[in-house]
C-alpha cells in the first residue's frame, strides 16, 4: 500500500480521495443549510417552512436540486455568451478551492501550507470576479447595477478583514493556518480580540453578500442583482457558490477566533468529541449567526454600507492593530 | 516536470499579454491581463516564492484589476472613434516601441551575471525559514527607508487623487448619523410578549399624545371599507 501511495499516481489516487471526503461533506452541508435558513427563518417568524418533502422537509434541498436541472438555461439575447455561462462555474470553483487549505482538525488540512491565511485571503478577494462578470455578460443593467455595488462593497469590506488578520497573525506569528489554530489552545482568539471578532464577522457578512448588505441582490431595487438573468444550473451554480462561500468564512472565523478544533475547555465532557466534531458545531453556530442577522436587521442603504466600511470599520481596525502591537512588544508576548 | 509547468505558465503569460493588447474588447483586454497576473504568479510558485505569489494576487487580481475593470465597464467606449486615429497615431507608437526596444537591447549586451548568482539562485530563501520571514528580515531591517518612502510616495498618491476628486457643494443633503441617533423619543422599543406580538392599537395609543378633537381619528386612515 505504501509503495503504491509513493506513485505518482498513488499520489494523484490520494489527493483525489482526500479532496472528495472534504468537498463531498461541504455540499451535503451547503444543500442542509439551505434547508437550515429556511427552516430557522420560518420559525423566527413564526411560520412552518418546508414541511412537506420527506420528514420535516429534509429532502427539500434535493427536490429543489433536481428542478433547478430540469430546467432550460437560457442565455438573453446579447450577452457575452461564454463569459455569461463561466462566471457561475467560476463562483462555484472559487468557493471549492478555497477548501484546500482549511484544516478540520491537527493536520487534516488537504494542503498544509506555508501562506494559507494568505491563499484564502486571495480566494475569497476573487469571488467578486464571478459578480463582475456575471452583472457585465449579462447585458442587463439591473444585472451591471448589482455587480457594479458589489464590486466596490467587497473590496472595501476586504481592507477591514485585511487589517483584522494582520491583527490575529502579528499574535501567531504565523501564516499557516494549522499554526494559527494551535496557538489557541489555551485561549481563543476572540477573548482578547474580541472587536476584532466582531469586526471580522460583520465584514464576513458583506465579503458573502448576505444580509443586512446584501445590496449587490437587493431586491427591492434591482430584482435579484447580479443573478437577474440566470436560469437553472447557472442559477443552482450561484446560488451554490454563496453558500459554500457562507460554510468557508465561518470556517475561517473558527480557525482565526474561535480555537478551530478544540474544544472550549480541555477538561471531561467538553473533550469526549473529537475535534472535527468541534470544529463543525463551531462553524454550525456562526451559520445559525448568520442566518439570525437575517431574520433581524433590515437592509443596508449603499452611502450607510460605504460609511461602515471605510469611517468606522477601517480607522478602528488600524487602530487597534497598532495596539496589539504596541501590547505585544511592550509585555514581551511577541511570538519568535 | 518542473521545466514543463514553467513553460506551460510562460507560454499561457505571453499569450494572454498579447491578447490584452490585440483584444477589441476592452473587457475582454482586462479579464486577459487579469490571466496574465495569474501565470506570473504561477511562475512565482514555481520559483519557491510562495508569498509574492500570495501577495500578487491579493493585490493585483483582488484590487487593482477590480479597480480597472470597473473603470472600464463603466466607460462608454465608442470603438469606431477609437479606430479612427490608428493611422495617425501608429507611427509615433512605433517610434517610442523602438526607442525603448533599443535601450532594452543596449542594457542586455552591458549586463553581467553576479559572480554568486547562480548559488543565489538555487536557494531563493535562506536554510529553515519560511520566505515571508526572509523578505520580513530584509525589508524591515536594511531597506526600511526605502519601505516607508514607498508608502509615503503612495500616501501622497492617495491625497492627490483625492484632492483632484472632492467638490464640496453646498446643495447636498448629507445624512448626519450622529445627530439621528442622539435624537430623543424618534423610536421607542417595546417589549414584545414572546409569541404574542404585540397589538398595533395598543402600541399606537402608548406612542401617539393625545390626539387634537379637530383631527381626523387615526383608525380611519388604514384598511378598505
Amino acid at each position: 500500500m505504501d509503495a503504491f501511495l509513493d506513485t505518482n499516481l498513488g499520489h494523484l489516487a490520494l489527493t483525489v480521495a482526500q479532496t472528495l471526503a472534504l468537498l463531498v461533506p461541504v455540499l451535503i452541508a451547503v444543500a442542509y443549510l439551505t434547508w437550515a435558513e429556511r427552516k430557522v427563518l420560518a420559525l423566527m417568524q413564526m411560520r412552518k417552512g418546508p414541511n412537506m418533502v420527506g420528514p420535516f422537509g429534509m429532502l427539500q434541498p434535493f427536490a429543489d436540486a433536481i428542478k433547478m436541472l430540469m430546467k432550460e438555461t437560457i442565455v438573453p439575447a446579447g450577452a457575452s455568451r461564454y463569459l455569461f455561462l463561466s462566471a457561475p462555474m467560476l463562483t462555484f470553483l472559487l468557493a471549492m478551492i478555497a477548501w484546500a487549505v482549511i484544516p478540520v482538525n491537527d493536520g487534516w488540512a488537504i494542503a498544509d501550507i506555508n501562506v494559507g491565511i494568505l491563499y484564502l485571503f486571495a480566494v475569497s478577494s476573487l469571488g467578486v470576479y464571478g459578480i463582475i462578470i456575471a452583472g457585465w455578460a449579462s447585458n442587463s443593467k439591473y444585472a451591471f447595477l448589482g455587480a457594479l455595488r458589489s464590486a466596490a462593497q467587497m473590496v472595501s469590506y476586504e481592507v477591514s478583514i485585511g487589517f483584522v488578520i494582520v491583527t490575529v497573525l502579528l499574535c501567531v506569528g504565523s501564516l499557516n493556518l494549522t499554526d494559527i489554530v494551535r496557538a489557541q489552545e489555551n485561549l481563543w482568539f476572540a477573548i482578547p480580540l474580541f472587536p476584532m471578532f466582531v469586526i471580522f464577522f460583520i465584514s464576513a457578512l458583506a465579503e458573502t453578500n448576505r444580509a443586512p448588505f446584501d445590496l449587490p441582490e437587493g431586491e427591492s431595487e434591482l430584482v435579484a442583482g447580479f443573478f437577474v438573468e440566470y436560469s437553472s444550473m447557472s442559477f443552482a451554480l450561484f446560488f451554490l457558490g454563496e453558500y459554500a462561500n457562507m460554510i468557508l468564512m465561518s470556517a475561517l472565523t473558527t480557525i482565526l477566533f474561535l480555537g478551530g478544533w478544540y474544544p472550549p475547555l480541555d477538561i471531561a465532557p467538553f473533550n469526549w468529541l473529537p475535534g472535527p466534531a468541534w470544529f463543525a458545531l463551531k462553524v454550525a453556530a456562526i451559520l445559525f449567526c448568520f442566518i439570525w442577522v437575517r431574520a433581524t436587521f433590515p437592509r443596508y442603504r449603499y452611502d450607510q454600507l460605504m460609511r461602515l466600511g471605510w469611517k468606522i470599520f477601517l480607522p478602528f481596525t488600524l487602530f487597534w492593530l497598532v495596539l496589539t502591537a504596541f501590547t505585544l512588544k511592550l509585555t514581551g508576548w511577541l511570538p519568535a | 516536470m518542473i521545466a514543463l509547468t514553467f513553460y506551460v505558465f510562460a507560454f499561457i503569460l505571453v499569450a494572454c499579454a498579447v491578447m490584452v493588447v490585440t483584444s477589441r474588447n476592452p473587457v475582454h483586454s482586462v479579464l486577459a491581463l487579469i490571466a496574465c497576473f495569474f501565470n506570473a504568479s504561477g511562475l512565482f510558485l514555481l520559483a519557491g516564492a510562495e508569498f509574492l505569489a500570495m501577495i500578487l494576487v491579493i493585490v493585483y487580481v483582488g484590487a487593482v484589476a477590480v479597480l480597472f475593470l470597473f473603470v472600464v465597464m463603466m466607460l462608454d467606449i465608442d470603438f469606431v472613434k477609437m479606430r479612427a486615429g490608428v493611422q495617425r497615431y501608429a507611427p509615433i507608437g512605433a517610434v517610442v516601441g523602438g526607442i525603448l526596444f533599443l535601450e532594452l537591447l543596449l542594457v542586455l549586451g552591458t549586463w553581467q551575471f553576479s559572480t554568486d548568482a547562480q548559488e543565489l539562485r538555487l536557494a531563493a530563501t535562506p536554510a529553515n525559514i519560511t520566505n515571508t520571514k526572509a523578505i520580513g528580515r530584509i525589508l524591515y531591517t536594511d531597506y526600511i527607508y526605502l519601505f516607508q518612502i514607498s508608502g509615503l510616495i503612495l500616501l501622497v498618491a492617495m491625497i492627490g487623487a483625492i484632492v483632484l476628486t472632492l467638490r464640496s457643494s453646498t446643495n447636498t443633503r448629507r445624512q448626519s448619523v450622529e445627530a439621528q441617533l442622539a435624537r430623543l423619543g424618534a423610536v421607542e422599543s417595546l417589549d414584545v410578549p414572546l409569541r404574542q406580538g404585540v397589538r398595533m392599537d395598543e402600541v399606537l395609543r402608548r406612542q401617539l399624545p393625545p390626539p387634537p378633537p379637530e383631527a381626523p381619528k387615526h383608525s380611519e386612515h388604514g384598511g378598505h371599507h
